[in-house]
């Protein structure tokens, strides 16, 4: 049993040293461009799921939008890489670090909010007031317009973090309960069992949806404000 | 980096100890062998890549590269994370009294 539940959220730091550079730097040694036309099969994988995942993603924008497709790109591998190499066994998940998600999200979130205000001012303030609203309400409105875009970089980081956090916990308990169980009823134990096989597959769609939720929000601001 | 094989195998003419790969060194040169290697930054970044490209030319950058290749990698990394956590990870073991 853990001292703590949450000990496997712990940064990793050694003698002083943080590992943790070192962790979240090791998804780039996974990644390796090539000159070849035609590639291993490693590099020719990672080649047609980046076609696949750029056309997806950056066919909505314009032509200044899509000046942002290597800032895109970037980001969802870095969060998708992060994400799937977290749920080997014994490993570090940065994500789950709401300094590192609140270090993406706001510099991402403020881009798109001053390219729209300095490009398209009038259309970037317009967004404030939807149309065909009654003339009574309209303080009021903007009043609620304006606290949920402040709170736009808030949510993209805690939605992060919390989804990542709260799958591995789940597991972490769940793994618990399936041992303990080992010794007291059989059945309930390979019943628990059978649910974490499950869940890790559930993990394994999280990852990858995270990742794509927070490459998608950004993009979505970029589109209104580009 | 081949050793002088044939008639000339009298020390004064072999292979000078700098060039020496590690597993031709003998076992009593080896401190001063290691004392050699170049110890500054561009030389362990050096040292890194070349083990880098030693690995990706070997499993991955083949024209079959199997699953194998990659596998390694994260086998390796889960046995990392698991000596840097070793020392909460001991008192998870299944034990009587903890």
């Amino acid at each position: 049993m853990n001292q703590n539940l949450f000990t496997s959220f712990n940064v990793p730091v050694i003698l002083g040293i943080p590992l943790v550079v070192l962790i979240i730097l090791f998804p780039i040694t996974l990644i390796m461009p090539s000159n070849k036309l035609i590639n291993n099969r490693l590099s020719s994988l990672q080649q047609w799921l980046v076609q696949l995942t750029l056309k997806q993603m950056m066919m909505v924008h314009t032509n200044k939008g899509r000046t942002w497709s290597l800032m895109l790109l970037a980001l969802i591998s870095f969060i998708a890489l992060n994400n799937l190499l977290g749920l080997t066994p014994y490993a570090f998940t940065p994500t789950t670090q709401l300094s590192m998600n609140l270090g993406m999200a706001i510099p991402l979130w403020a881009a798109t909010v001053f390219m729209g205000l300095r490009f398209k001012t009038k259309a970037s303030l317009a967004h404030f007031l939807p149309q065909g609203t009654p003339v009574p309400l309209i303080p009021m409105l903007i009043i609620i317009e304006t606290i949920s875009l402040f709170i736009q970089p808030m949510a993209l980081a805690v939605r992060l973090t919390a989804n990542i956090t709260a799958g591995h916990l789940l597991m972490h308990l769940l793994g618990d309960t399936a041992l303990t169980l080992m010794s007291i009823y059989m059945s309930s134990s390979t019943i628990t069992i059978i649910i974490i096989i499950l869940l890790i597959t559930l993990e394994l769609g999280v990852a990858l949806i995270q990742a794509y939720v927070f490459t998608l929000l950004v993009s979505l601001y970029l589109h209104d404000n580009s | 980096m081949a050793s002088v094989v044939g008639i000339f195998s009298h020390s004064s003419l072999s292979v000078p100890l700098k060039d020496k790969k590690l597993l031709e060194v003998k076992l009593g040169e080896l401190p001063s062998w290691i004392l050699m290697r170049d110890f500054s930054p561009s030389g362990i970044v050096g040292a890194f890549r070349r083990g880098y490209y030693r690995y990706y030319n070997k499993y991955i950058n083949v024209k079959k590269g199997s699953i194998a290749g990659i596998t390694m990698v994260l086998a390796c990394y889960v046995v990392f994370n698991y000596t840097f956590s070793y020392k909460e990870l001991k008192h998870e073991r299944r034990r009587k009294y903890h």
